[in-house]
């Protein structure tokens, strides 16, 4: 369901793009239209800044020092858009890059990465994010738990093993390869920033161009009807879980990077913003629609929000507000959308008291079977 | 016999490519109890909801004691004393049955509820229903689907209703409750209150109904019919002799059903549902299986496509024994199905056609896991061409899609991937009369080119004139394996209708 792919293969004698924007509604009708929505949303917060900040707003410092915060929630977030739009939710993902951090910097493994090379560690990471995925997955899929049930739980759990193994301390990272490797700044982008990027672009990748992100649509989109189409929805339920811990180890990486530290305290509330910005990026918390591009749009603007109230001196419980506020409108901007679009499609849809109101309320299961 | 309590006259109502009431009156009087009779499809489900206020008619009056009115919505008719007991039942599962009784409509005093006078009133509705044993305390989703129909009705009761529809409620009962049942109706009755009594069951009409109405194709063909006295040829005469005839394709002459069996089907069970059916069909043949709802029919598609697991029994698609409970496997092994109900079941309405049409072959539209727009799109098209599928733009979304392109669309994803074995439940159910005689020709064209079809419908001129042989289901269990050219309607009809194992005992067969 993007813009990208309808554009790109169409003949040109059809109307075919511009038949879905066509009936009224103006630009916000359509999904370039939702993600356009964020771009002059983006574009008024960026105006505010420069209003109020001036210059130190508007530098290639703080440009870069915007997207150094937003890569680790943005790359969280990229695989929270997956397992949302597959039909699911995952609330454990700050618990899992707190739980990844503590094992890759363990003495144990540190003293390892230190006879090897520290690619161990991201390795490590990135690992126990992938098994504690999979973890979820399984109980969601074939233990058909509510998502939401079974990823709290993981929270609770991940983060109390991480303080198990991490006494409680902070642990600090000694192989100076690694920070270097992370510190450095190739073509004076930081490399956490380049990281974020290419895990943007492919997750953009698997979602619109490949089988995996195909099915994932459709899994989340009407569950019975893809499993009646032969798609193993339950091992493709498992393997968006799995994709959601290794963007989480990964996370926990680039954290590692930047805090030189291992903590348990690591990734607090990650989960909150990352739900927050994929679904102010446009995708439907019930699943079977969504973006990648919304999702990076939704992250850079809680950043940028929160970068602007920094410059302007407030408090970050004012950040809180906004931040609020801005979730409520967006999301009931969208519904709008989609309950007129709907309306002009098909006159004699259920009465909107029926088909709506569900999205933002409905419990974010899957349905496994 | 009581004065005119409800006249409708000439009702019309329509939804976009269906005509699904066109000219039905219908006459109740108070304290009687008025039978609708009609074929699936034929309208009752819509003129109930006209009646319950829940669907505004187009055209034609409806008077309520002499006075005409307009149910606006269904508070409305619960107003003027008009109570339906719809066949799901509408009840909060979670909730007692005093608070399903009253629910909307609390009692309360300062603001607090007040449940024991619920509960009092409640029992003493239950009370005269003849079931004092319900409790008024107890959940209503541990209650037995009976006790569920009580709750229903005295939740009727509770709203003062003078007229009571219920549609198809012995459907979920046993015969000792189809009794107590009538017994609660002949008391209501004797009461003054109209019942407007919805069932397949000839039988049942006879023992309780004091007149008919038969619909048919949206309008009445027949009303105020004794219904003690109509012979049961002349009331299934009227709801089959048609109006309209649909065109079926010429069967092809199979000589060769020598052919060794593509689709083999043996002791398949499912528990509650399926009791030992075997059957074969050849390349080539359609199977088409008759019966009532609830007789087992989509629970066999199903069984054999893996959506539900079996209890016992095997399925063998060209000799391979398919895993049991595995939908996949049986797609990989070519089996296709068209779900009953298309839209929650088959389709991804908010997706545009193309992506529909290839959901079960994307492998073949993938190279390492990348999927090719253009070859999908082009390969969508060839399918939607070939089935002349309107509109011919692959992008549109399937929402926007009438019910029967969108049909068309789920066999397009099934030639697509080439099945061999393609099961078919309802093909033709939503779908107008034009596009109908489309996909008749479409099923026996692929028959043609070898693929064994096997097709359930509850419209049996669908299934006779469609299929090569026909097997009769009743109660999961299979009454006929015949050719289709050697029943008619009536055979059909005598056999499901009759042929049921229940409710024998009262004499009224005719």
């Amino acid at each position: 369901m993007s813009e990208h792919t309808t554009t790109t293969a169409a003949p040109a004698k059809q109307p075919a793009p511009t038949g879905r924007t066509t009936s009224g509604g103006g630009l916000l009708a359509g999904p370039v239209g939702r993600n356009l929505g964020l771009v002059v949303a983006f574009a008024l917060l960026c105006i505010v800044g420069v209003v109020t900040a001036g210059d130190r707003f508007a530098s290639a410092d703080n440009a870069l020092t915007i997207l150094r915060l937003a890569a680790v929630v943005g790359v969280v977030s990229i695989g929270m858009t997956f397992v949302i739009i597959g039909g699911g939710i995952d609330l454990s993902v700050g618990a899992l890059v707190a739980l990844s951090s503590v094992w890759a910097t363990t003495l144990a493994t540190q003293a390892m990465a230190a006879d090897t090379h520290w690619v161990l560690m991201a390795g490590t990471a990135i690992l126990v994010g992938a098994i504690a995925g999979l973890v979820n997955g399984v109980v969601i899929a074939y233990g058909k738990l509510v998502a939401f049930i079974a990823t709290l739980a993981m929270l609770a759990a991940a983060r109390g093993l991480a303080e198990i193994l991490a006494n409680r301390r902070t642990q600090i990272v000694q192989d100076q390869d690694f920070l270097r490797f992370f510190a450095a700044s190739p073509l004076g982008v930081p490399m956490l920033v380049w990281m974020f990027a290419l895990v943007a672009v492919l997750g953009w990748v698997l979602l619109n161009r490949t089988t995996f992100g195909r099915r994932t649509f459709a899994v989340g989109g009407n569950a019975e009807a893809a499993r009646l189409a032969g798609i193993r929805v339950q091992r493709h339920t498992v393997a968006l879980y799995v994709l959601s811990g290794v963007t989480c180890g990964l996370a926990a990486v680039m954290l590692m990077a930047r805090t030189t530290t291992g903590s348990s305290t690591h990734g607090t509330l990650l989960e909150l913003d990352a739900i927050a910005a994929v679904v102010i990026g446009g995708t439907l918390l019930i699943g079977g629609r969504g973006t990648i591009v919304g999702t990076v749009l939704g992250v850079l603007i809680f950043t940028t929000l929160s970068n602007v109230f920094t410059l302007n001196n407030l408090s970050s419980s004012a950040q809180a507000v906004a931040k609020g506020v801005i979730i409520v409108a967006a999301v009931l901007l969208q519904q709008r959308v989609a309950a007129g679009r709907r309306q002009r499609r098909s006159p004699k849809a259920l009465p909107p008291t029926a088909a709506e109101g569900a999205p933002a309320g409905a419990s974010p299961g899957v349905p496994a079977s | 016999m009581g004065s005119a309590l409800l006249e409708m006259q000439g009702i019309v109502k329509t939804f976009p490519g269906v005509r699904a009431l066109d000219g039905v009156d219908l006459d109740v009087r108070a304290g009687e109890v008025h039978c609708l009779l009609g074929q699936n499809g034929a309208g009752k489900s819509t003129l109930i909801k006209v009646l319950a206020g829940a669907h505004q008619p187009d055209e034609g009056e409806i008077r309520w004691q002499g006075e005409p009115v307009r149910l606006t919505d269904p508070q409305a008719a619960m107003r003027r004393g008009i109570a339906t007991i719809y066949q799901e039942l509408d009840l909060v599962a979670g909730l007692s049955v005093a608070d399903n009784v009253f629910l909307g409509r609390e009692r309360s005093r300062f603001g607090l509820s007040r449940p024991t006078a619920d509960h009092r009133a409640t029992a003493a509705l239950l009370t005269r229903l003849g079931h004092p044993e319900i409790r008024p305390g107890a959940e209503v989703g541990s209650l037995s689907a009976a006790s569920q129909q009580m709750v229903s009705m005295a939740r009727a009761l509770s709203q003062d209703a003078r007229l009571i529809v219920m549609d198809e409620p012995s459907a979920v009962l046993d015969n000792e409750e189809v009794e107590r049942l009538f017994a609660v109706v002949r008391d209501l009755t004797a009461d003054g209150v109209a019942v407007v009594y919805i069932s397949h069951r000839l039988e049942e009409i006879r023992q309780i109904g004091d007149r008919i109405t038969v619909i048919k194709d949206g309008a009445t063909v027949a009303t105020g019919l004794p219904a003690r006295e109509t012979p049961t040829r002349e009331v299934i005469a009227l709801m089959t002799g048609r109006t309209i005839e649909y065109v079926f394709p010429q069967r092809t002459d199979r000589a060769a059903t020598t052919a060794a069996p593509l689709l083999e089907v043996e002791h398949l069970s499912v528990p509650g549902h399926v009791d030992d059916v075997s059957f074969t069909v050849a390349p080539g043949e359609i199977l088409g299986l008759a019966g009532l709802v609830g007789s087992g029919r989509s629970e066999v598609l199903e069984a054999v496509y893996g959506a539900r697991r079996p209890g016992g029994g095997q399925v063998r698609v060209d000799g391979r024994r398919l895993r049991p409970g595995d939908v996949a496997a049986a797609v990989g092994a070519g089996v296709g199905l068209a779900p009953e109900e298309r839209k929650s079941q088959a389709l991804l309405l908010g997706e545009p056609i193309y992506r529909n049409i290839t959901l079960s072959s994307l492998a073949r539209f993938a190279r390492a896991g990348f999927l090719s727009g253009r070859a999908e799109r082009t390969a969508a098209r060839e399918q939607t061409d070939a089935l002349d599928l309107r509109p011919v733009d692959v992008d549109r979304e399937v929402r926007t899609l009438s019910g029967g392109n969108q049909q068309k669309v789920v066999l397009a994803r099934w030639l697509l991937r080439d099945c061999r074995v393609l099961l078919l439940d309802e093909p033709t159910r939503g779908v107008d009369v034009g596009a109908r005689s489309e996909i008749y020709a479409l099923v026996r064209a692929l028959a043609d080119r070898g693929v064994a079809v096997v097709l359930v419908s509850s419209e049996i001129p669908e299934v006779l004139g469609l299929a090569d042989r026909v097997l009769v289901l009743a109660d999961g269990r299979v009454l006929a394996d015949q050719p289709a050219t050697s029943l008619d309607e009536h055979a059909v009809l005598d056999l499901v209708m009759q042929g049921l194992p229940t409710h024998t005992t009262e004499g009224h067969v005719a």
